[in-house]
């Protein structure tokens, strides 16, 4: 026993290879490095990108946020009706595909037949895997013909005496309208395979106690489900959200690329994405360069933002399912 | 009233049948939920299909673009284009993306591995196109170039926006297989005498290849895909089939997004086609990746 506890440490480090005795700590920092890396990509995006727009936050100050016009042989710039697109787009959106997103989690979770759900949950999770761009393909020679000449005029002719459904100029084909309905499509995937993982994770004891004590499926998803996920659904909506605002590509194509915003969803607008999408071949002056990068950096602001909150809540709804208090 | 009435109706009536009404309108509201979203889906693989296959033939991909104001022409160099640059981000975000999930979930402390975990996520959150313009404000408009090749957009600064964008998924995706891994078999090899790093790199990460591949196989869809981190840095790019890296680049979502908004009806075809090559790229590679997956959890006797 005493001489195997003086004589152990150098026998070991003769039999214990070289790789063997520092491979643990290589691998060790190599891995931390890499992990290191993704940390302070976060930081020096949000670093590159602050620096960046510093030339146009000197010289429009926050007016930018509240300005409203875009001219660029004038070197004038300001982001308020940018701002007003993006938040209109996005919330529009989800407010169409949060309701359409819960009620697909129920079908694919609690409705759907076996033999019907796997197919059903793979297509819907196809519709994520369609590129931004051929979305935006589909919105400017399908979807936007379709809503000019059918969805408008049936909306408008109902709801026309509301400001924001007044039919706009003749024959409009990109509209804002046209943008929240492809955000919603590319919203609805996410949010919907979130909320019926949600839903599949009630325990099935308690959604057979309610049946059993004669509830309906409506009732027993009410009383039952719904209470229990409230967190996570909601955390899955501004998951999807944070999607919506930050799309470029779908909606430069779709929303016509117009400041300043009409009142009706059925005339041209903007969002933050979508101008600096816009603008990648027309940016000449270093202030232009540096305006789009200040619209890129309330943009980061805002989904980083919405981001946070979400991953808030979904820590809070794990910690509560967890049984924690 | 011949026949005696039942002391008891089975009949619904009054508030019951209220609710079972209210309860068949719910489920009707849910079950057309998912027809709308199918449906939606069918038919803009429907529209992409018909106009896509129109236009395709062997010259869209043999070919260059066709002179100005003549018919024909291909997308060639968009095509190998999105392939250098593709394989660029692959190459940078997977070793990185297996790295760093090998650190949070081999190594790091609890508190850590949360931490790297978070902010991966965010960065998963960021909206491309502020990704690109990062990128472009890293390497391609700077009076001081930080990377090599800076002052000038090339396939290897597009490639750089696009793996990270690819980094967060192959993390992600690979901490979660990693987790997967029973612990029975890491103690094992232990048990055996071998050393940590031996293990994870002999017996965590090949029981776990699987898993990494479908990981790998979805960020490359998305990769694909992507246009909005290309725009600011590798968007002007010559008309002829370019393989080398310090040069910008054609690629097929960039040719998509810029033939759609032209009024000629052969660059419009050609974005169709465009758009019907990338979506059956797409598809196949995600519903391969569902595949390994599948295999992969058998694999390791874990059923859905």
């Amino acid at each position: 026993m005493e001489a195997a506890s003086v004589t152990a440490p150098a026998a070991l480090g003769h039999t214990r290879r070289f790789g063997d005795r520092i491979g643990d700590a290589v691998l060790h920092v190599i891995t931390a490095l890499a992990a290191l890396l993704g940390v302070v990509t976060v930081f020096a995006i949000i670093w590159r990108v602050f620096v960046g727009a510093w030339p146009a936050i000197k010289a429009f100050h926050l007016d930018f946020v509240t300005d409203n016009v875009w001219n660029a042989p004038l070197n004038q710039f300001g982001a308020r009706d940018l701002i007003l697109g993006t938040l209109i787009t996005s919330f529009g959106a989800m407010l169409i595909a949060a309701p359409l997103s819960i009620a697909i989690g129920l079908f694919l979770s609690e409705l759907a037949p076996p033999a019907v759900r796997g197919p059903v949950g793979t297509l819907v999770e196809m519709l994520a895997a369609v590129p931004s761009v051929v979305v935006g393909l589909w919105g400017i020679f399908v979807l936007a013909p379709f809503n000019a000449q059918h969805v408008q005029p049936f909306l408008s002719s109902f709801l026309g005496w509301i400001p924001i459904f007044a039919n706009g100029q003749d024959k409009v084909a990109s509209t804002v309208f046209t943008a929240m309905i492809v955000l919603t499509m590319m919203t609805i995937p996410i949010t919907s395979s979130i909320c019926r993982e949600l839903f599949l994770g009630v325990p099935d004891e308690l959604e057979e106690a309610s049946i059993g004590l004669g509830a309906t499926r409506w009732e027993m998803v009410r009383t039952v489900i719904v209470p229990s996920v409230r967190g996570g659904v909601v955390a899955a909506v501004i998951l999807g959200l944070g999607r919506a605002l930050g799309e470029a590509i779908a909606v430069s194509q779709v929303i016509g690329n117009f400041i300043p915003l009409k009142r009706s969803i059925f005339e041209p607008g903007d969002t933050l994405a979508s101008r600096v999408a816009g603008q990648y071949q027309g940016a000449v002056t270093n202030l232009q360069i540096s305006a789009l990068i200040y619209l890129a950096a309330i943009l980061l602001v805002i989904t980083f933002i919405s981001n946070l909150l979400a991953q808030r809540i979904v820590k809070r709804f794990e910690f509560q399912q967890a049984g924690g208090e | 009233m011949d026949a005696p009435a039942p002391a008891i109706s089975l009949r619904a009536t009054g508030r019951s049948r209220r609710r079972l009404l209210v309860n068949r309108l719910a489920e009707l509201a849910a079950t057309l939920a998912a027809a709308v979203a199918v449906g939606a889906l069918i038919v803009l693989i429907w529209s992409v299909a018909m106009k896509g296959l129109d236009a395709l033939n062997w010259d869209f991909f043999t070919k260059g673009p066709a002179v100005f104001g003549q018919a024909g022409g291909g997308v060639a160099p968009a095509l190998v284009g999105s392939l250098l640059l593709v394989g660029i981000a692959t190459a940078i975000a997977l070793p990185f993306g297996v790295l760093a999930a090998i650190y949070v979930s081999e190594f790091a402390p609890r508190r850590l591995a949360e931490q790297v975990r978070l902010w991966l996520d965010v960065l998963n959150g960021f909206p491309s196109i502020v990704i690109g313009i990062f990128v472009f404000a890293l390497c391609v408009k700077v009076s001081v170039p930080v990377v090599g090749w800076g002052h000038h957009q090339s396939a290897f600064a597009g490639g750089l926006a696009l793996a990270i964008i690819m980094l967060p998924l192959v993390a992600r995706a690979t901490m979660e297989v990693l987790q997967l891994v029973p612990n029975h078999l890491r103690e094992a090899s232990y048990a055996l005498g071998v050393s940590k790093w031996q293990t994870v790199l002999r017996v965590v990460l090949p029981t776990s290849f699987g898993g990494i591949l479908t990981g790998t196989t979805l960020a490359i869809a998305r990769a694909a895909g992507e246009t909005a981190p290309l725009l600011f840095t590798c968007a002007i790019a010559g008309q002829i089939v370019d393989w080398n890296p310090t040069h910008s680049v054609q690629s097929i979502p960039l040719m998509i997004f810029q033939n759609s908004e032209s009024p000629d009806p052969a660059l419009q075809a050609q974005a169709w086609a465009g758009a019907f090559v990338l979506i059956v790229f797409v598809l196949v590679t995600s519903l391969t990746a569902r595949f390994l997956f599948d295999r992969s959890r058998k694999k390791l006797g874990l059923t859905r």
